[in-house]
């Protein structure tokens, strides 16, 4: 049993971040796991993407072609990662800041509105894991109680912005797990 | 012992400070800046000094010095950093000095890219530098084998006397992985203490010489045929590789090292499931090579098949192990270009219907 991600987005949305909670919260439950990111020629402002995999068995290659599911929190992301969803995938779509539907018809498509969802909970900054929670509710690659545990450690030393991250990951928890697929 | 997730970069920091590196010497280059980044933080915590040097020349010269005093010394780079250091590191196998050099390989030649190549394996396996000398290399496919080669390089080190160079590639240095450190650690050699180190010692013995400067030509021979010597060692007892899929009939065996490794596994695992039966053998030593390993398993194969994120550099060490006994593949990606599993499934089918054509001799 195998999941992976293609989480992508624009530098700052706190992408990364949500992988290595990811990534964190599997190897917790006794999973291998394995999170690269792109690291090109990157500028402020410009895509920044991770390739997380939770696996039953040793991670064989850390670079997914066709992954499991992809998550794209912003329009270049889309237009990036859409076509290699595998057929049968799963494609979350930030849809506070992507008008356009999705192209494809043998993926499942989750719409997310990850900025409106985390505004309404008075944390503009918490999309980045409103999009986390609606991948765990459609896939439980990692349990949420697991993650929520990473978001207590990761944010110890700011308590502040505990509650609201995880009020933000329990929002995309029930969306996501409305239309679970078991990728 | 409790398994942490980290960087490729930062566990291979982290292993070199537990096998009692206390000095760092380098110069930033992408994509392996976490290790000096590392360092910088975790050698002032254990009285350790870390120097971010003006270039690379001066990093490895420094870590002659440190070396040629006794102590655990590392540094790290990517390609073209370590063919600035070349000149140094022909020096420190001349003056026969333990040290571990990293070279966390990006695309070449020149300036090249900055993502994950192997076009490293002649340079880091044959041609370093002038003069007769080889490094021992070792080459990780995970963050846990990175970390675990690292500590074992420093003992290679200093039972050697000779530089060892650990060959990863950009996904080694970028990507995140659980990691475990034992608790304590015992060398993996019988070390003895290093009483050629120049220690100023208050004239207690003869002075300690570091030196690479043999202006006798008989003398000269006589340290080339010493370090020869060393080098035989090393084939006869130093040689590492995994092997995978060997205990079954197959009819491609794959010939594959580092991460590359891991995407020919699970394509391995996948084509397994449909029957199609391949093996591999992974050197982790890439000098010494594993050529008997590669020759005995190629014998029980129609064809071997080299994966390599470069031109095809590692085919001459597999042509050299199966000679002309059996036909060589090639697949390949360069210039930072990954190889996927997708790929190497369909490279082996093309092998198996005949229409993938082989390796041509020279």
């Amino acid at each position: 049993m195998q999941n992976d991600v293609i989480m992508a987005g624009f530098g700052g949305q706190g992408i990364l971040l949500i992988g290595k909670m990811l990534a964190y919260a599997g190897m917790r439950e006794g999973k291998e796991v394995s999170w690269l990111p792109s690291y090109g020629p990157e500028m402020r402002g410009g895509t920044a993407n991770c390739t997380v995999v939770i696996s039953d068995r040793p991670v064989g290659s850390p670079v997914i072609q066709s992954p499991r599911a992809v998550l794209a929190m912003n329009l270049p992301s889309l237009d990036k990662f859409e076509p290699d969803v595998r057929p049968g995938g799963l494609l979350l779509v930030n849809t506070s800041l992507i008008e356009r539907k999705p192209a494809r018809s043998d993926v499942t498509v989750i719409e997310v509105p990850a900025n409106q969802i985390a505004n309404e909970l008075g944390n503009p900054r918490g999309a980045n894991m409103v999009a986390l929670g609606a991948y765990l509710g459609a896939t439980d690659a990692v349990s949420l109680d697991g993650v929520i545990e990473v978001v207590r450690e990761t944010f110890a030393a700011k308590p502040g912005v505990i509650d609201v991250n995880i009020q933000a990951l329990r929002r995309g928890y029930e969306i996501g797990a409305a239309c679970t697929v078991g990728v | 012992m409790t398994k942490k997730l980290m960087k490729g970069s930062e566990a291979i920091g982290e292993a070199a400070v537990q096998a009692g590196c206390h000095l760092f010497f380098g110069y930033p280059i992408t994509p392996q800046n976490e290790i000096p980044e590392y360092m910088s933080m975790r050698l002032p915590q254990v009285g350790g000094t870390f120097v971010q040097a003006e270039s690379e020349v001066a990093a490895s010269n420094m870590l002659y010095g440190a070396a040629g005093s006794g102590e655990r010394v590392m540094t790290s780079s990517s390609s073209p950093g370590i063919s600035l250091m070349a000149e140094a590191i022909s020096y420190l196998a001349g003056a026969e000095l333990p040290v571990v050099i990293v070279n966390i390989m990006r695309g070449g030649p020149g300036l090249g890219g900055i993502l994950p190549s192997q076009s490293d394996y002649f340079q880091a396996t044959k041609g370093t530098a002038h003069g007769d000398f080889r490094l021992l290399v070792l080459a990780p496919w995970s963050v846990q084998e990175a970390a675990n080669l690292v500590q074992d390089a420093f003992d290679l080190a200093d039972y050697y006397r000779n530089p060892v160079l650990i060959l990863g590639d950009g996904l080694i240095g970028q990507m995140m992985e659980p990691v475990e450190f034992a608790d304590s650690r015992e060398p993996i050699k019988v070390l003895p203490p290093k009483t050629w180190a120049a220690t100023g010692h208050n004239g207690s013995k003869p002075r300690s010489v570091i030196n690479s400067l043999f202006l006798d030509p008989e003398e000269l021979e006589r340290h080339n045929f010493h370090l020869k010597e060393k080098y035989d060692r090393m084939e006869r007892d130093e040689v590492r590789y995994e092997a995978h899929g060997l205990d079954t009939d197959y009819d491609v065996l794959i010939v594959a090292y580092g991460t590359v490794a891991r995407v020919c596994l699970t394509a391995l695992e996948e084509l397994a499931e449909e029957g199609v039966k391949v093996a591999m053998v992974r050197p982790v030593s890439l000098f010494p090579y594993p050529s008997a390993a590669v020759r005995e398993a190629a014998a029980g194969a129609k064809a071997v098949l080299v994966v390599e994120l470069s031109m095809g550099q590692m085919i001459e060490d597999v042509r050299l192990a199966v000679g002309r006994s059996k036909p060589i593949h090639f697949l390949n990606r360069v210039g930072g270009m990954l190889i996927s599993p997708d790929a190497v499934i369909d490279k082996i089918r093309a092998i198996e219907d005949g229409s993938s054509e082989e390796v041509r001799h020279a």
